[in-house]
């Protein structure tokens, strides 16, 4: 099996506390508040970092090159490099993908990845319009609701899955959110009564079946081998990072699964040498914009077969006293910063594997999924435990 | 280092309006050209790295639009918001990460279907400096007054940029603006931001080019002049134009001394044998220079009268004809890296350097040279 140049790992976490809306601060401002939380946590000065790695939707915010702005107000990159990775949904794991191969490549050896979202500043939904072909989707399916009320009916109507089933993912991680102080929706005392009497927003997905916007940040700090070992004795490290991209029109074909997800975590698995990703992996933080998709997910990354998304939690095996916990921070349902919410997925993976998870801890984690999701059905993997690989 | 290959690559021609073929038509012409050139099929490609930036494409997340054209369908794509060479050296690091054999890098740019004015504007941050109209235009004036007034430079040497650039252009098939002109025509130009006139300035073009990256012996195995990477570096300037230093450019110097470093450059004029740089303004290619230590600080008006980077001189810069004859914005880097492998192939035709064995591309992000990537390659 081909191994990586250098073994890589996240060695400091920051977020921020995310929220509908940061009035306080100005868009660099809250950058950098995850940023001075990552470099505390790595204890390094600004000056130790080789390169910073950005992820954020320029459109969201109306920013052109908005790493060019932040990168250098809100983060150390006066003349350092600074690069932008922006693929939408995806984008949080595309960065952390790009920052894996900026430090395993040899090429850098401390780099630094910050995503962000600030959108009550712009509009997300006005920018997500614009990723549909203007003559083709634009007028009948564009923006994110769309498409995923779409996913939904199909799954659904395939493999007969209720409506009641789906809420129970909402209840599932908007009451995990309770034990996250980072998460934007803390609902401990939320019923599958309360979501499935929500408004109707596009059939069948209610208002509680649907992430939430959110402003906030996160910054993860990535080194090699030797760096790692100066800076910490408890670091998360990568086994397996994989994308799986998807036709231009997410409509060229049936949109009941989510392909791109199994073929990513197959090559990921067969990567970190995982056989049974329930048995041999710890906890999962997925990527799921409605909680119809967390079901239909834990099927394509193999968690269950096909169509038992639903019984998979109606066991339990994904609630955070089961087996397998899914999405123990609360997930995208609980908190959804767009160019940071992937990242926030593989933050939260390395917190577990790190063991400082705190009152959402998963007890002994040894290995850790993050995944995300995005633009047209793309999926991104990542795998992450506490030994280095070789 | 381990080394990287630059297998081949492809480009349209740069025009100013390809209204018959939408941006993602573009792309899949530079890499169907790229296929049937180097004989291969989707299969041999192990992921793809493209460059796009959704203001200039008028569509968030433009990468989705180009799946089915690069074929990454059920295949890794991932996409730098920016400049063409930020998204090579991301192909390259992808190979030496050992995770991929090959890697094609793709990038593009339709600028006549945004107005490049109101993107470049939206560079400049939504609290302070946006509303003053600042764009790419005002704040080159304000660079190339400051320049010249420092080290006494005049509108003629910053004009004779202009009329090589445009007249190497004739060599290059690929070439948006192709014409002789003066430097009278120059100086006698409409004047856009003083001192600058509409001929200091480059065009806005449509296009796109691709390339393939293949670890050492994959490359060696499919082209028999392959091009390796030899040096990279990356440095980024203060954002703010009055936080930063508007006589000289900083950023691309630091990056250019990485690059040297890696390569073991030490005397780059005598090393280095032909360079394409990212000039987005006349005085700015001269200012380029002096960054890449080709001449002395303030030097670069004599340089260029020096004849020093003609096609005829000891280091021609820009035989392709440059930005300022071809101007896809965000494809620009990396048609740099792509024309400075041709030259190394010893495939530039009526461009050819004779004997170029080692070349310089010069990527940049932003305004005023923000964000720079300068790349060295060899052909040995």
């Amino acid at each position: 099996m081909k191994m990586p140049k250098h073994d890589v790992a996240v060695v400091g976490i920051g977020q921020t506390k995310f929220r509908s809306k940061r009035r306080d601060v100005n868009i660099p401002e809250m950058v950098y508040e995850a940023v001075k939380m990552a470099l505390d946590d790595a204890q390094l000065e600004p000056k130790e970092i080789d390169a910073i790695i950005i992820g954020n939707m320029d459109h969201f915010e109306g920013i052109n090159f908005s790493e060019l702005f932040c990168g250098i107000e809100g983060a150390p990159g006066y003349l350092k490099p600074v690069v932008k990775v922006a693929t939408g949904g995806t984008t949080g794991s595309s960065l952390a993908i790009c920052g894996y191969h900026n430090v395993a490549s040899g090429i850098y050896n401390k780099v630094l990845v910050v995503g962000w979202e600030k959108l009550k500043e712009g509009g997300a939904t006005t920018g997500i319009i614009t990723a549909f072909d203007p003559v083709w989707e634009r007028p009948s399916l564009a923006g994110a609701l769309g498409p995923l009320a779409l996913m939904a009916g199909m799954y659904s109507a395939k493999y007969g899955i209720t409506a009641e089933q789906a809420a129970k993912v909402t209840v599932k991680n908007r009451s995990n959110a309770a034990n996250n102080p980072f998460a934007h929706l803390q609902m401990p005392n939320i019923t599958i009564d309360y979501v499935m009497s929500s408004q109707m927003i596009s059939y069948p997905l209610r208002l509680h079946d649907v992430c939430p916007q959110s402003e906030g940040a996160c910054a993860l700090i990535y080194a090699n081998e030797e760096e790692t070992k100066k800076i910490t004795d408890n670091p998360a490290w990568f086994h397996a990072v994989e994308t799986t991209h998807y036709y231009t029109f997410g409509t060229d074909e049936a949109m009941f699964d989510l392909p791109t997800a199994t073929l990513a975590s197959k090559k990921a698995y067969k990567k970190a040498g995982i056989k049974n990703p329930v048995k041999d992996l710890d906890v999962a933080e997925i990527y799921e914009p409605t909680s119809w998709s967390e079901l239909s997910w834990t099927e394509a990354l193999g968690f269950c077969k096909p169509g038992e998304g639903g019984k998979l939690l109606d066991e339990g095996i994904t609630l955070m006293s089961g087996e397998f916990p899914v999405n123990p921070s609360g997930g995208v349902l609980s908190t959804n910063p767009i160019g940071a919410t992937a990242l926030v997925r593989v933050a939260e993976a390395a917190i577990q594997v790190m063991g400082r998870g705190e009152k959402r801890q998963v007890p002994d984690v040894e290995k850790a999924l993050a995944m995300g999701f995005g633009g047209s059905l793309w999926t991104e993997i990542l795998i992450l435990g506490k030994e280095p690989l070789r | 280092m381990d080394k990287v290959g630059i297998v081949g690559c492809t480009q349209t021609k740069y025009e100013a309006d390809k209204i018959d073929q939408t941006y993602s038509e573009l792309v899949f012409e530079v890499v169907k050209k790229l296929h049937n050139e180097l004989g291969i099929t989707n299969d041999d490609i192990g992921c793809v790295i493209t460059s796009s930036n959704d203001f200039n494409d008028g569509r968030t997340i433009a990468n989705m639009a180009i799946q089915d054209a690069v074929g990454s369908v059920r295949k890794a794509e991932s996409r730098v918001s920016g400049d063409g060479a930020f998204a090579y050296i991301y192909g390259a690091m992808r190979i030496l990460s050992e995770s991929f054999d090959t890697v094609m890098v793709v990038s593009h740019c339709k600028c006549s279907e945004v107005n490049q004015y109101l993107v470049n504007n939206s560079i400049f941050d939504p609290y302070y400096q946006r509303h003053l109209g600042l764009d790419q235009i005002s704040s080159a004036g304000l660079m190339a007054n400051m320049y010249m007034n420092k080290y006494g430079v005049t509108e003629e040497q910053a004009a004779m940029i202009v009329v090589k650039n445009r007249r190497n252009a004739l060599n290059n098939p690929y070439a948006h603006l192709q014409e002789r002109i003066t430097i009278k025509d120059v100086i006698n130009s409409k004047i856009m931001a003083y001192p600058l006139k509409e001929l200091d300035f480059p065009p806005f073009s449509d296009g796109a080019v691709a390339m393939l990256l293949a670890k050492e012996d994959i490359a060696k195995r499919m082209t028999d002049t392959p091009v390796w990477l030899k040096g990279y570096g990356n440095c980024t300037d203060a954002y703010y134009l009055g936080h930063r230093n508007m006589t000289d450019l900083v950023g691309l110097e630091l990056a250019a001394k990485q690059a040297y470093k890696m390569a073991s450059i030490t005397d780059p004029i005598k090393e280095i044998d032909v360079c394409e740089v990212s000039e987005n303004f006349s005085t700015h290619e001269l200012m380029i220079y002096e960054a890449l230590g080709l001449c002395a600080p303030g030097e670069g008006g004599k340089f260029i009268e020096g004849g020093e980077t003609e096609m005829n001189g000891s280091i021609p810069v820009n035989p392709s004809g440059g930005v300022l004859s071809s101007n896809p914005i965000m494809a620009n880097g990396l048609i740099r890296v792509a024309e400075i492998a041709l030259q190394l192939k010893g495939k530039a035709d009526k461009r050819q350097v004779p004997n170029a064995k080692t070349g310089l591309a010069y990527g940049m992000n932003g305004i005023c040279s923000q964000g720079n990537c300068v790349l060295i390659f060899g052909g040995e």
